[in-house]
């Protein structure tokens, strides 16, 4: 389905997509005021936007760099083409400690690697510990937004299924005490599991070291009673010195959730004596899309999230309707690289409004992307691409109102675009939309009268 | 060719290099007054900030079963031992450490393993308390590297609140998976 | 006041045919501003539909036309943010290459830039109207017309800095001040639900405010605004800044 048709549905629920915007919007707003309170914002974006283009340059110096002092500090580093390495190696290491049943905090990565089947067909039970990616994972759903994953959920669909999954009281929707049974429930998964698998926010190259940031204290929970902790990290996360991350800590939570810093932000530099970390860097298409040059520096993402509060589209759409792990503008511009043609609606969700760009904390070019990416995919797609502009043309110029018109000008105009085009014989203008009265002359009629 | 040779080898290829600088920054804070900022900071993340009269206060007025206190700052006589595995500290109540530094622009406290003992301990206890001295505090998160740029603590963490969460419809929850609340308490020197 | 002699104005094919009100309120605008305009006949679509429908690079002769059509002006004025932006960024490579492409991109403004740029004219006028502004992403975010509430940076908006010299002009401040309506060229059609859905709530925002008139300096996105509000029959009225300023200063 593409992206117009998911969202079609999920406006259906007219209640709750105005709650969803209204609530992300809020996240957006917190955003705002906080940024606001520091004066030197502006600067800071443009520093971590320029410490991650140089980075982008200097990828493989900089990897080789935080892998000998990583592996001086005792981490034991792994390297993974794709998905399927990367799911290898995890299952690997779980199973040469005889563990059958694992902790993981919260990665965006292995959700696009699709860990959780692998390693369930494998038999090993994965228990997602962050309360929202929990909640999802009892429904069988991705997360809909990377850091917010069950925005798309009300209480009432959380207390019902807790009720189901937890023994619950029914009709119980108070978010406190929900929050309470997860923990009690999540506390013996905790105690009880030998491997600790996370994400990664941060590597920094010249101490080897990498950085976990959780307000739960989730990831911390897992990896610090497990006897072994597994990082799974893109190769895009390195940056080069350990001062870089008093600039990305300053933009990280204040962009994702409006706070100043989240409760917990974890440097993991070496083991606990008899104890293991697995740090595994993953390409999966990132090399690639690093050589695409007006596409790379979508690889200086952070994974704040802004760019999906801010998104109208996302607000009103809903994280599914993207159909991509990473949803939101940013997803529709990293999606295309991994597969043309079944993201290729996706840089059309967008009016270009460039909302995402502007409040971006690494600043990408996000909106610029998405009109990149439209122009690739209609040279290498030309089906799907030309049907959206023959919506367009017989929306605005489409008939009987394109026949009223006269003057060279719009004949021109329509000239220019091709005939399936205009007479395409849908019109989704119309639909709920009047169209403007045609005028008795043009402008250019009014001009010739009046001033030649 | 083995994958960390196939991707560096892919990384050093064809790619359009612009070859930007590190940028060098030097971003001063304008904060002035480091102990209210510290505190708004941490009431704002949901922990509290304490005299250490109104703690000792507090704690007597408590009656937990299990504290644990490894702060070198305040003494607590009924600690229990430290044990040699994390597991066993899943029933504390409360634990009682010294934090290095405090960051005034976020409330984020430093703490490494030379304050932790075992890694676990702040966010398994049910209660934390993090004795800090009102002089040891910065203002940025820049200054806050800077004063440990050349530590090398195997573990180190920025604490800046307690548990919380919100991701059922938002709101905000104190108390997810680690410590349910947060005391910051000022200490001499 | 400077003479301003050889203007000449870029009239959106859209405007042209659709609202040449707001193309006849801008030339007058600037006639009674002191300049001398002139409207190249030849002119034709900027190509700004095909491109954000992903056909750059169809737009070659359209963008060629366009250099040579108004290369010989001191000035190319547009009402239309979008278009203004689509020939300063979006022209194919070709066309970038012309040598009169970078005087070209210096000397396009979009109208209340040049207003308040080059003109930096003190607006006399009355128009006692509650108003409701809606910025065209385009033009705040694409030609920074004014700040974006993104940014951290010091607020203003050239079209509230001449609205706001009008006698009587009621300026409604928003909930979301610069949130797009949803218009997107072929978005709104492609996306036919989603775009309707945004027009909407920005309509909720502005009727929400008691607005009795809703101006912006993109046409587009009024037309989108006003096709739905037509649906809905809402009583709000729909205005060109353009024609604003022009009925306001006579
Ligand atoms: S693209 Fe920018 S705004 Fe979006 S998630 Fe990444 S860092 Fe955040």
């Amino acid at each position: 389905m593409s992206h117009s048709e998911k969202a079609s549905l999920f406006i259906q629920d007219a209640e709750k997509t105005q709650w969803h915007d209204e609530t992300l919007w809020f996240v957006r707003k917190k955003r705002d005021l906080i940024t606001k309170t520091i004066p030197e914002w502006e600067e800071l974006r443009e520093t971590a936007s320029q410490i991650k283009d140089h980075v982008l340059d200097h990828l493989a110096d900089y990897l080789e760099e935080f892998e000998r002092n990583a592996n001086k500090n005792g981490i034991q580093v792994h390297w993974a083409q794709n998905a399927e390495e990367h799911n290898r190696l995890v299952l690997d290491i779980i199973q040469s400690k005889q563990c059958q049943s694992i902790v993981k905090s919260k990665s965006i990565l292995t959700e696009e690697c699709h860990l959780n089947p692998f390693l369930e067909k494998n038999g090993v039970e994965v228990v997602d510990t962050d309360l929202g990616e929990r909640i999802v994972q009892f429904l069988n759903q991705p997360p809909s937004h990377i850091v917010l994953p069950a925005i798309h959920l009300k209480k009432r669909e959380i207390s019902e299924l807790f009720h189901e999954k937890l023994q619950t009281e029914k009709g119980n929707e108070d978010p406190y005490y929900l929050t309470q049974a997860a923990r009690i429930h999540l506390r013996e998964k905790f105690l009880n599991a030998k491997v600790a698998i996370t994400g990664v926010n941060f590597a920094v190259a010249e101490t080897g070291e990498f950085v976990v940031c959780t307000n739960e204290g989730n990831a911390d929970m897992g990896v610090h009673l497990a006897d072994v902790h597994i990082a799974c990290m893109g190769i895009e996360k390195i940056i080069p010195r350990r001062k870089d991350l008093g600039v990305f800590m300053r933009i990280l939570a204040r962009s994702a959730t409006g706070q100043p810093i989240t409760n917990y932000s974890s440097h993991f530099r070496s083991p606990a004596s008899g104890k293991e970390i697995h740090l595994i860097l993953l390409d999966n298409g990132r090399s690639a899309q690093l050589k695409r040059e007006k596409f790379r520096n979508s690889l200086k993402c952070i994974r704040c999230g802004a760019c999906m509060n801010t998104c109208p589209i996302y607000r009103k759409s809903g994280g599914y309707s993207y159909d991509s792990t990473v949803p939101g503008p940013i997803g529709s511009i990293l999606s295309p690289g991994t597969d043309l043609k079944k993201h290729s609606t996706l840089p059309f969700a967008s009016t270009l409004c460039g909302s995402c760009s502007d409040v971006c904390p690494v600043k990408i070019n996000i909106h610029e992307q998405l009109y990149e990416w439209r122009q690739e995919i209609t040279k290498a797609n030309p089906d799907r691409p030309k049907n959206l502009s023959m919506k367009l043309a017989s929306g605005i110029f489409k008939s009987p109102l394109a026949y009223r018109i006269s003057g060279t000008l719009m004949r021109k105009v329509i000239q220019a675009l091709p005939n399936s085009i205009l007479y395409h014989p849908l019109n989704s203008w119309g639909k709920q939309r009047d169209l403007p009265q045609v005028p008795k002359e043009s402008f250019r009629d009014w001009y010739k009268n009046n001033r030649l | 060719m083995n994958s960390r040779s196939i991707i560096l080898e892919k990384l050093r290829t064809g790619n359009p290099v612009a070859d930007k600088p590190l940028p060098e920054w030097n971003l001063i804070s304008s904060a002035k007054n480091l102990v209210s900022g510290f505190k708004k900071a941490i009431e704002a993340n949901k922990g509290e900030v304490f005299e250490l009269s109104e703690f000792e206060n507090w704690l007597k007025s408590q009656e937990f079963e299990q504290v644990l206190s490894i702060s070198k700052h305040f003494n607590y006589p009924n600690s229990i031992q430290i044990p040699t595995d994390a597991h066993e500290l899943a029933e504390l109540n409360l634990a009682i450490i010294d934090g290095q530094f405090g960051t005034a622009e976020n409330g984020a406290i430093w703490l490494d393993d030379k304050n932790l003992n075992l890694r676990a301990l702040p966010f398994i206890t049910e209660h934390l308390v993090i004795i800090l001295s009102k002089k040891q505090l910065v203002a940025t998160m820049h200054d806050a590297y800077k004063r440990i740029q050349d530590s090398n603590s195997g573990f180190g963490l920025f604490l800046a609140g307690p548990s919380k969460t919100a991701d059922i419809e938002q709101s905000l929850v104190i108390g997810a998976h680690g410590a349910k609340s947060l005391r910051v308490v000022w200490c001499e020197d | 006041m400077p003479e301003y002699k050889n203007i000449g104005l870029f009239i959106p094919c859209y405007i042209d045919q659709f609202y040449p009100q707001v193309g006849i309120a801008s030339l007058e605008l600037l006639e009674k501003l002191g300049c001398q305009v002139g409207f190249p006949l030849g002119q034709t679509c900027c190509g700004q539909p095909l491109a954000n429908s992903g056909y750059e690079r169809d737009t070659e002769g359209s963008s060629l036309h366009f250099i040579e059509q108004f290369q010989h002006f001191d000035y190319i004025v547009a009402p239309s943010g979008s278009c203004v932006l689509h020939i300063k960024e979006h022209f194919p490579a070709s066309a970038k290459i012309h040598p009169s492409f970078p005087e070209i991109k210096d000397k396009i403004f979009e109208l209340t830039e040049f207003l308040t740029d080059i003109l930096k004219v003190a607006i006399q006028g009355k128009f006692p109207h509650r108003v409701g502004y809606h910025a065209s992403c385009h033009g705040l975010r694409g030609l920074r017309l004014g700040a974006s509430s993104e940014l951290n940076i010091a607020d203003f908006n050239k079209s509230k800095q001449l609205l706001s010299q009008l006698e009587g002009l009621d300026w409604v401040e928003l909930d979301r001040k610069d949130e797009c309506c949803g218009f997107g060229g072929t978005f709104a059609v492609s996306e036919e639900a989603l775009s309707v859905q945004m027009g909407n709530d920005r309509l909720r925002d502005h009727t929400s405010h008691q607005v009795e008139i809703i101006t912006g300096g993109d046409v587009s996105c009024l037309m989108h605004l006003e096709g739905i509000a037509k649906r809905q029959h809402e009583k709000l009225k729909f205005m060109h800044i353009a024609e604003i300023l022009n009925q306001a200063i006579s």
